[in-house]
């Protein structure tokens, strides 16, 4: 990739972008704030942060039951979010997007909901090498409970997850396959398009966690065919709390519900209870309408960028940390895939992630040191533990280079 | 609020070069110590006389303030009683998160005071400390494993 082409050619202006930031300005330990930890949260534009607070100040009631004037305003701006996450993922339908916790819950749901009543001992359900704990353990508790069996495809040694080996993976018994997107402690892109046709042709349902995909890829539902697509809201610039699963609404229509309680209900009885339609019947009790109208702001920012520009920023960003980093002699990059989202996970040969953190911390550099919710895939590399700098596109290529600056002191600290 | 106050020479030449690092065959006591925060995991063995701890070793993979507090914490107690050792826990306990602790009589102990300014880094410090006290007050040779969250 050429660099300096891609940084003279914006028309994306970074600065200005990073006004719309107001957490952008803060200083950490007296030294302004390298926030390069995007991967774990984003942080939130001033339209989001306006949006939840007139919300709070104005409008907050219950929504889907009064009929006074609080309540059909806060259900309006609840379900005007609904419509704008229609529009983002391009769902066919509104029915399709039901707001739930994040990514986590979204996943939960469709084990308990969709796999579980389906599948019988013999089954297998797919998964990938390089997923977060919140694609595993979903399935391995829905397979305790089934008798089904959890099969792993591999990944090789730059972190790539090669189609024809989970294809090979692919049989008769399996009833669903489940795959990130993008993996968080990689940044890996895996080739779900090809998967996920692969997966259709032989009757096995999808399911995509786009956690990490949703705020660097433009992600259309239909054009992808899966079955499931689940993102949280708060790596969205939206708050915590809210996420959404989309669901095709032909499946969704055949899954029971997956928690009872109100807004989920037609009618109760003792004798029996008629479930709402979608997506209600998926979202039993008080939501997190201000999450929900947070999400909703957060997507409406984001169409009023140049999303071009902004995922060539981020790709130049990406490219310049791989050669800033990648140039530090002792320090390895862990996840050289060919197609990578705009994260560099990495090990300092003497320097514990964990003392790394601290020491960058200190220059008011905010990354993450750990397993990344990724222990199979610290494992596959015998690591205990990197670090990673996940960009977005309010970062700059002047934060890449304190990084860079902030690891060498770490180095001759501890050589 | 200075690195320089955490990583202290002494913590720096005890992460570059621990101290009792390694097997102990035969262990009277042998203990797993994991922090699934940061990941830090060690395994603590350790050969008692009596009341006494006669040798002590362990093994592991941390970062340089988890191995650091080990290899200075083996160093302090071999040799020591089993009271004298839980006292000396007490007293660290008090140095890593007390601001008032006194640190006279600690010796290179003095070292981990740093710890308690990086609030994150405290359980770092404390988790072969807490391994040590599941080694002594454990009877039999195989205690629970430790978790420090």
């Amino acid at each position: 990739m050429n660099n300096t082409a891609l940084k003279t050619d914006l028309r994306f202006d970074v600065a200005e972008v990073r006004r719309e930031f107001p957490i952008l300005a803060r200083t950490v330990h007296g030294k302004p704030l390298t926030y390069l930890d995007n991967g774990a949260s984003s942080q939130r534009p001033r339209a989001v942060i306006d949006a939840v607070d007139d919300y709070e100040r104005r409008h907050h009631s219950n929504i889907h039951r009064g009929v006074h004037a609080l309540s059909q305003e806060a259900t309006q701006l609840y379900e005007t979010a609904r419509d704008r996450v229609k529009g983002f993922l391009n769902a066919r339908s509104r029915s399709e997007v039901l707001f739930v916790r994040g990514t986590t819950e979204a996943i939960n749901l469709v084990a308990q909901s969709y796999a579980r009543p389906r599948l019988v001992p013999g089954d297998e359900i797919l998964i990938t090498y390089l997923e977060h704990h919140a694609n595993i353990v979903p399935w391995q508790i829905v397979c305790e409970q089934t008798g089904a069996t959890l099969v792993v495809a591999p990944m090789d040694r730059h972190g790539e997850v090669h189609a024809e080996a989970v294809e090979a993976l692919m049989t008769e018994r399996t009833k669903l396959f489940a795959c990130a997107h993008v993996s968080n402690a990689l940044g890996t892109v895996l080739p779900v398009r090809r998967l996920i046709r692969a997966a259709k042709s032989r009757g096995i349902a999808t399911l995509i966690d786009g956690a990490q995909a949703v705020p660097h890829l433009n992600v259309d539902v239909q054009e992808l065919g899966c079955d499931f697509y689940a993102f949280s809201g708060h790596k969205l610039f939206a708050p915590t709390g809210i996420g959404v699963l989309y669901g095709r609404e032909a499946v969704l229509e055949r899954m029971p519900p997956w928690q009872g309680g109100g807004d989920m209900i037609l009618a109760v009885t003792f004798a029996k209870t008629t479930y709402n339609s979608l997506p209600y019947k998926f979202e039993a009790g008080t939501p997190n309408i201000s999450g929900a109208i947070g999400l909703g702001a957060a997507i409406d920012y984001l169409s009023g960028l140049d999303l071009v520009g902004a995922h060539a920023h981020e790709h130049a960003l990406l490219a310049h940390a791989t050669q800033a980093l990648g140039g530090i002699e002792g320090l390895s990059i862990i996840g050289t895939a060919a197609d990578k989202a705009s994260l560099v996970s990495f090990v300092v040969a003497g320097v514990h992630a964990h003392d790394l953190g601290t020491i960058l911390d200190e220059d008011g550099i905010a990354i993450r040191t750990g397993h990344h919710c990724a222990m199979p895939v610290m494992d596959f590399f015998r690591l205990p533990a990197t670090a990673r700098a996940s960009f977005a596109f309010y970062n700059t290529f002047e934060e890449i280079d304190r990084l860079r600056a902030a690891i060498l002191r770490a180095q001759s600290l501890f050589a | 609020m200075e690195l320089t106050d955490l990583y202290r020479d002494v913590i720096l030449d005890h992460n570059r070069h621990p101290r009792n690092f390694g097997a102990l065959e035969p262990a009277d006591a042998s203990v797993e110590g994991f922090n699934p925060l940061c990941v830090d995991r060690l395994t603590l063995r350790l050969q008692m006389a009596g009341e006494r701890i006669t040798d002590i070793r362990f093994e592991g993979q941390g970062c340089a303030i988890s191995t650091a507090s080990a290899s200075l914490m083996t160093e302090a107690v071999k040799g020591q009683t089993r009271t004298d050792a839980l006292a000396l826990f007490d007293r660290v306990h008090q140095l890593l998160t007390d601001d008032a602790a006194p640190n006279d009589e600690l010796g290179k102990l003095a070292a981990l005071s740093g710890v308690r300014e990086f609030p994150a880094r405290v359980k770092c410090a404390s988790l072969c400390w807490h391994t040590l006290v599941s080694a002594l007050k454990t009877p039999d040779a195989a205690p629970p494993a430790v978790c420090t969250e």
